[in-house]
């Protein structure tokens, strides 16, 4: 197996400290992205990420660790992705376009003054790409704790969220205050998606967070199944990207590692195509092939 | 308003209920009640006010007037308090966490990956409202396989529920309403999608149901010939008012124009009831119509129609 | 400012601006954001492989948008629509990153790629940018009408014989196209705001489609010009004007809407008129 796993691979600190991290981020990532797919909310998942982009340059900007502007920018996004709450599906995308757009124009902005007042080069590609091999291991409980609470807070709310995503109506006669979980569910997917922003840059957070869960829920049927199937995924997904992307020094162009973050997402969708070998698509009921639905809201 | 006869026996109760949203009045002073393990038919063509007045007794909507009693208690502010507001659901039951009422909405568009099977939906119905994770015991199995039985989704307790078709769907939702033991099971146009056979199995299901296990079911409908066999009282909604009572108290040419404000032909063909608008231009305070009731006093609406 | 390479800077915004607008009235009425977010993304990706491998930048933008479209508009017949945009996108920002990663131009690149390099616009991508995106709106008007029956009603369009599906291919496929062109002006990242926030606005002052086109157009044009004037001064990024200002617009769309559709509901409120009943 030398081919495969290289010399020094689990000798090295950044590497034990890139799997710890990876395993919490893609754990968490895969089991809040069964809900967020589930939910049609993808587009919403991947805005906070980019969101969370702003936050990241802006704590570049001030000298901050990145992580926390990530997790208040994120945060605070949930919140007003909340508020803003439009009705219809396709209203609703249009307004978190809009968030979206401008939340990435004040990335653009910290970006630039960061590099006119720092010498530091490669931050929009940090920022964008992740840095799982230089994340400071003083930073690493406070990513490691966050995941946990992101979890736990996932956990306890499962089934309130699928009996919520299933029938609104029934959930709020049985006294479920909708509103208030839906925010703590977009609360814990703006944690989710700053911790994996950090990991593997905000715009690929996206993958750990679609990728593992929508892959799972093709192949497992009930709500425990499908996320541990999607933490499994998650999970081997980073630990063989992080494998890859170590390996990928000695290939060529030699010295120069390939980014890990293309190993995760390459990864990532080809976890999903192999679902449809097993199982082939089968035709949607929809009428409108192709077209995107005008679907009834289903949750929060 | 003509008051109910009151009796502490009604399991549920509007009083006077009116209804404004958006500056137009949806349901004006409707009122009746039902007693325990009467079968009662919502009737009423769409848009009529009969899912206004099913979310009014859920607590999903405030009337602008009037009160909803449920097993006694007034409902309206059963859903504050509790730990995080997750709190007492519809009518405090039997302290088992059971709920008196059961509501099973309309037909939910589910998508096809929605990670629930058969039995977790029911399952959901036991506890569903709570935090945390359940934790797994023969018991929770048992009770689940057992609803399953009762309304025949047994045979595909496993499926996804985004793959079932549209009788089988309502059929797990009944079963997801049922296991918590209500006393009054709700039902917002169950029928509406189904094809004569499947809707026949799911009203066979309710009337075993009622009568077994003394459940209540209030069941809205637009097409009332489904339910006829087994209805023991119709609740009619039209143009936001209600007449209430038998069968064929309520289904008369004079009571239902009357309700609709203008002529309409109440026909019985081939024991079904077909109801046929009139001419333009009658209207109830035409000559014809109406005549009985002149002078009289209104055993069977609640109050105020024309 | 106005001066000599100053020029090509404001021709090649105005152009960028007007594309965007019209398709940006399209892919707001389809509710297709989330795909004029993603396409784009698959420029850089092609910009960064382009320029690793020495080839025509604008070459390798088409490419890969179009495979991006391609992928998209395929998947997400199988798959649920969101989750075949969002492998897709993130696919081709991994291999953007990969191609980057290789190069030795790093960060100015990725940056550059992202958020738009409007004042580096040489003149000889001026033509290829205005015919492409000259033929990106002839496009669009050609398919106009099954574009707006398959948006509005996809049933009936496809009982009349107008395949939604291949409605929707051909509008990625523009879109991609159109973006791909447009995406060394103002970014990848930030061609999506100018397409959905001036095109968001305009739909909430007027529904009719042609007004709608040119509002929206109008609004892109507005946004870009007043970027361009403020960034020559500050040195200030493009992209950030074109976020704000787009979310500035469609913030002023929806308050005129609210305050125009209060004003309808008090005139309504007089008459309480009970439903008449059908039976």
């Amino acid at each position: 197996m030398h081919w495969l796993i290289e010399p020094g691979l689990l000798a090295s600190s950044p590497v034990r400290v890139a799997v710890l991290v990876g395993t919490v981020v893609a754990i968490t990532s895969a089991v809040v992205g069964v809900f967020t797919v589930t939910r049609g909310q993808s587009f919403a998942g991947h805005s906070l990420a980019d969101v969370a982009t702003t936050g990241g340059s802006g704590a570049f900007l001030v000298g901050l660790n990145q992580f926390w502007g990530f997790l208040a920018f994120g945060v605070a996004a949930a919140v007003m992705l909340e508020v803003i709450g439009v009705q219809r599906r396709r209203g609703r995308d249009v307004a978190t376009g809009v968030v979206l757009g401008a939340a990435l124009g004040l990335a653009a902005l910290f970006l630039y003054l960061g590099s006119q007042h720092s010498s530091t080069t490669g931050a929009s590609f940090t920022v964008l790409f992740g840095s799982i091999f230089v994340i400071q291991p003083s930073t690493v409980p406070a990513l490691i704790a966050s995941g946990v609470i992101a979890l736990i807070v996932i956990v306890a709310l499962s089934r309130v969220l699928l009996l919520t995503s299933l029938s609104p109506d029934v959930a709020a006669a049985r006294g479920v205050p909708v509103r208030a979980v839906g925010v703590a569910y977009l609360v814990a997917l703006a944690i989710s998606v700053s911790l994996s922003s950090v990991a593997i840059g905000a715009v690929l957070s996206t993958a750990l967070l679609i990728g593992p869960a929508a892959t799972a829920l093709r192949v497992a049927k009930g709500p425990v199944r499908a996320m541990v199937t999607a933490a499994a995924i998650g999970v081997a997904v980073t630990w063989l990207g992080i494998l890859l992307a170590y390996d990928s020094y000695y290939w060529p162009p030699h010295g120069h590692a390939w980014p890990v973050s293309f190993f995760i997402v390459a990864l990532v969708v080809v976890a999903y195509l192999l679902t449809y070998l097993h199982r082939p698509a089968r035709r949607r009921r929809s009428p409108s092939l192709g077209t995107p639905r005008a679907e009834v809201e289903v949750g929060a | 308003m003509s008051e109910l006869p009151t009796s502490s026996g009604d399991l549920l109760r509007l009083d006077g209920i009116t209804v404004r949203l958006s500056g137009r009045e949806v349901l004006h002073d409707v009122s009746f009640a039902i007693r325990p393990g009467e079968f009662t038919g919502l009737i009423g063509p769409n848009g009529a006010g009969k899912t206004t007045i099913l979310r009014v007794i859920l607590g999903l909507l405030a009337p602008s007037a009037g009160t909803v009693t449920v097993a006694g208690q007034a409902s309206g502010s059963h859903r504050r308090g509790g730990l995080l507001g997750l709190g007492r659901p519809i009518g405090r039951g039997d302290g088992r966490g059971g709920s008196v009422v059961g509501y099973v909405p309309q037909k939910l568009l589910i998508e096809p990956d929605m990670p629930l099977r058969v039995r977790d939906v029911v399952a959901l119905g036991i506890d569903g409202n709570k935090l945390g994770v359940p934790f797994p015991s023969r018991a929770r199995r048992e009770l689940v396989a057992e609803t399953l039985r009762a309304v025949g989704a047994d045979s595909f307790a496993d499926k996804r529920v985004g793959e079932l078709s549209g009788g089988e769907q309502q059929r797990v939702m009944i079963a997801h309403a049922l296991i918590s033991r209500p006393r009054l099971l709700l039902l917002d146009e169950p029928l509406a999608n189904l094809d004569i056979r499947s809707a026949q199995g799911i009203v066979a299901v309710l009337a075993k149901l009622a009568r077994e296990q003394q459940i209540a079911v209030l069941i809205s409908a637009h097409d009332m010939n489904p339910l006829a066999p087994v209805m023991d009282r119709i609740v009619y909604v039209a143009a936001g008012r209600a007449a209430v009572g038998g069968a064929d108290e309520v289904l008369r040419t004079d009571v239902l124009s009357q309700l609709y404000g203008q002529h309409v032909d109440v026909l019985h063909v081939h024991g079904r009831v077909v109801i046929v608008a009139g001419d333009d231009g009658e209207d109830a305070g035409s000559p014809h119509a109406g005549d009985d009731l002149a002078g009289q006093a209104d055993p069977v609406y609640g109050s105020g129609v024309a | 400012m106005f001066s000599g390479f100053m020029m090509n800077t404001w021709i090649a915004a105005t152009i960028v601006a007007v594309i965007a607008g019209v398709v940006g009235f399209f892919a707001v009425l389809r509710g297709s954001t989330f795909a004029a977010h993603a396409i784009p993304n698959g420029a850089f990706a092609g910009a960064a492989g382009a320029s690793l491998i020495g080839a025509n930048t604008l070459l390798g933008l088409a490419v890969f948008s179009v495979a991006g479209a391609l992928g998209i508009g395929s998947f997400g017949r199988k798959a649920r629509h969101d989750v075949a945009t969002a492998l897709i996108l993130v696919l081709m920002l991994g291999i953007g990153a990969l191609f980057i990663s290789l190069g030795d131009q790093y960060a100015q690149e990725t940056y550059s790629l992202l958020f738009g390099e409007v004042f580096g616009i040489s003149p000889d991508v001026l033509l290829p940018i205005g015919i492409l995106g000259a033929l990106s709106v002839l496009a669009l008007l050609v398919i106009f009408r099954p574009l707006m029956l398959t948006s509005a009603m996809p049933e009936v369009a496809a009982a009349r014989g107008v395949s939604p599906r291949r409605v929707e291919m051909a509008f990625l496929l523009i879109m991609a196209l159109a973006t791909s062109m447009t995406v060394p002006v103002v970014g990848a990242l930030l061609m999506f705001s100018l397409m959905i926030g001036p095109a968001a606005a305009a739909r909430s002052f007027t529904a009719r489609p042609w007004l709608a086109v040119v509002l929206s157009v109008a609004f892109g044009l507005i946004t870009v010009w007043i970027g361009i004037a403020i960034s020559y001064e500050t040195d200030w990024p493009l992209g950030f004007f074109v976020g704000v200002l787009g979310a500035a617009f469609f913030l002023t769309g929806r308050a005129w809407a609210s305050l125009r559709g209060r004003r309808l509901l008090r005139s309504r409120r007089s008459s309480a008129v009970p439903a008449s009943a059908n039976a």
